[in-house]
């Protein structure tokens, strides 16, 4: 039931147009992301990444412009081909955004039982293979509230894996965690693009990060409103020709 | 008594000088620029002293930087080289951080037609709202009685201890009380009469027909419309609505619907057990102070009660679940992304479910009496 083929990109934007009410948030957007790549949305502060990130996930229609998964426009098509479409992304939330009132198993097994029919036992070895893989082995019984954030952080992704998403997103990976653990959620996007053949689409302003995984990416800029360089994180560093998107990627110092 | 911080506004050869000493970071300064701009009188230089200055804080900063805008508004020539390194800094770090462009602009008020007008539209969309809410419940309640409703059981049944068996002790308390205060508030008139018996009708009918329901419905409003519309509204802040949309689960169905349907199947029962309640409240009250026997009492009860009226009560106790949950799921699901907000939601789920009891009750009764039930 798969709508790619070989050639089509997982994820097109075409001529978005991002509003709350009259305030435009950013216009024009356009850009593919290719299957296999770590894209990265970047911007300053408030200039509307995570925004951005809800339109491609279809928590907000846009003000005009279509999202593409696949061959199908997300926001105009039936609700049941929606759910269906949600069925082949994953997405971790800022915080985690676990259910509060379940436990780390409870809440990597409900897409699970959602959408598989998988036996109870089969769906407990899967959960528990996510949890493992997230570093989380052990944990499964315990309530987010009883974790640390990095540790609800990993569960999110274990949730987020639950059903081998063709596209996983992530929004702010390494906001609230230490440098060591955000390095170490980098190196699992990574070893997960890798092992699961996945696209990822992770929005950040973290610098470390941004150089450490991204392959391709648009820079969102909050002035102009509309994005103003895409491309690999590197060549833009080294080539880009504007004085915002240098200062963005060299921490205000301008020399790189 | 510790040494306080001074100053000294002295004028020598026309020129202002301010002189600070002492500890300046305790107790009220009492420093005020206009005073000291009278004591200055007309200068065209000021300097500062601070050689005497033994610790400072931000307080005399503001004070400083305040001296030195009105005297620059005055065209009077300030020279700051006698302040603390530290202070100049900070004051200049002040100045530069002060009134950042578009960072304070008020909307203009708009004219009082404006406002009408879009005061109208926001209570049109509201409206619009309120009815997609309600036919998308609507929708999802089909889909639950036809089978194919989405969520998980075990949450279903923990909401149903919640609005059900946990709700009891403060319901008991509450209708036991209450039929004891109609008793009361019966006996006294019927004395009069010396028909006392009747207060054996007035607790019956009251509790079975109305109180039963109404007091049940506004406990349940406080305690579960506003749990559930914290709970959805803490679910929306933490972004788990977002996670239910995005793995094709729509959070309409998978939270609000078990919250509507357990709410409507719990509240009869409570209101059944609240009017047994109540009138054993008033029982007690007749018995025990009105020296009615036991048997007369209940049997008076049984006269005037038939199933119509509890009927009634109860009828109109799973329309008060209905109106309480989908008002507490409203308000959650409608919650803004802060602390304040879930707090906000809460208290409008109640007020929105009291006051739909309230018309409801209205309603009922005005209808029920032209069709003479």
């Amino acid at each position: 039931m798969t709508n790619t083929r070989e050639g089509d990109p997982p994820l097109k934007v075409t001529d978005l147009t991002m509003a709350y009410g009259p305030r435009v948030i950013q216009r024009d957007l356009a850009f593919e992301v290719a299957k296999g790549e770590i894209f990265i949305i970047m911007g300053g502060s408030g200039c509307g990444k995570s925004t951005l990130l809800r339109h491609l996930v279809g928590l907000k229609e846009p003000a005009r412009g279509k999202v593409f998964h696949g061959r199908t426009s997300l926001y105009e098509a039936s609700s049941r081909e929606q759910s269906a479409l949600m069925q082949r992304i994953g997405i971790l939330y800022q915080s985690g955004a676990l259910f509060s009132s379940m436990t780390l198993f409870e809440n990597v097994a409900l897409p699970l039982y959602q959408y598989s029919d998988y036996t109870a036992s089969e769906i407990r070895e899967l959960v528990m293979f996510k949890l493992a893989l997230v570093g989380l082995g052990g944990f499964e019984d315990h309530l987010p509230a009883e974790i640390s954030g990095g540790m609800k952080k990993r569960a999110g992704l274990a949730r987020a894996m639950a059903l081998d998403p063709e596209i996983l997103f992530f929004d702010e990976p390494s906001a609230g965690l230490d440098p060591v653990s955000a390095r170490r959620l980098d190196d699992l996007i990574l070893e997960l693009k890798e092992s699961l053949g996945a696209t990822i689409v992770v929005v950040t302003h973290e610098l470390a990060s941004i150089f450490a995984i991204g392959t391709d990416s648009v820079f969102l800029d909050a002035e102009t409103k509309t994005m103003i360089a895409s491309g690999h994180p590197r060549d833009l560093l080294e080539r880009s020709e504007d004085a915002r998107v240098v200062r963005f990627l060299t921490r205000g110092e301008g020399s790189r | 008594m510790q040494e306080q911080g001074g100053i000294t506004i002295t004028t020598e050869q026309g020129q202002g000088v301010v002189s600070l000493h002492g500890p300046w970071d305790r107790e009220e300064t009492g420093l005020r620029v206009a005073e000291s701009l009278l004591a200055l009188g007309p200068v065209r230089r000021v300097r500062f002293d601070t050689t005497g200055l033994v610790s400072w804080d931000s307080r005399l900063a503001v004070f400083v930087s305040g001296l030195v805008e009105d005297l620059k508004a005055r065209d009077v020539a300030v020279d700051e080289k006698g302040l603390p390194t530290g202070m100049l800094r900070l004051m200049a770090l002040a100045a530069q951080g002060a009134g950042a462009a578009g960072a304070s602009v008020k909307p203009p008020r708009e004219p009082l037609l404006m406002r009408a007008g879009l005061k109208a539209t926001a209570a049109w969309a509201a409206l619009v709202d309120t009815l997609g809410f309600i036919g998308e419940t609507a929708l999802g309640l089909g889909r639950l009685v036809t089978g194919r409703g989405r969520f998980r059981r075990d949450d279903f049944f923990l909401l149903l201890q919640d609005c059900g068996a946990s709700a009891l002790p403060i319901v008991s308390l509450i209708s036991l009380v209450i039929g004891v205060i109609f008793a009361f508030v019966g006996s006294v008139q019927l004395k009069l009469f010396g028909a006392q018996i009747y207060v054996a009708d007035i607790v019956g009918l009251a509790m079975a027909r109305e109180l039963g329901a109404m007091m049940t419905g506004i406990i349940m409003a406080g305690r579960t419309g506003a749990a559930f519309a914290a709970q959805l509204g803490t679910m929306q802040v933490n972004e788990e609505v977002d996670a239910l949309t995005t793995m094709g689960l729509n959070p309409a169905e998978y939270l609000v619907i078990p919250r509507v349907a357990a709410l409507v199947m719990m509240m009869p029962l409570l209101c059944l057990y609240a009017d047994f309640l109540g009138i054993g409240g008033g029982m007690a009250i007749g018995v025990g102070m009105l020296d009615i026997p036991l048997v007369q009492y209940w049997n008076q009860t049984r006269a005037a009660l038939d199933v119509t009226q509890f009927m009634h009560g109860i009828i109109k106790s799973a329309l008060y679940g209905v109106i309480i949950a989908m008002a507490g799921c409203y308000h959650g699901m409608r919650c803004g992304r802060s602390a304040s907000a879930v707090g906000d939601a809460a208290t409008r789920a109640v007020v929105a479910a009291i006051v739909g009891i309230i018309i409801a009750d209205g309603l009922i009764a005005v209808v029920t009496s032209i069709i003479g039930m």
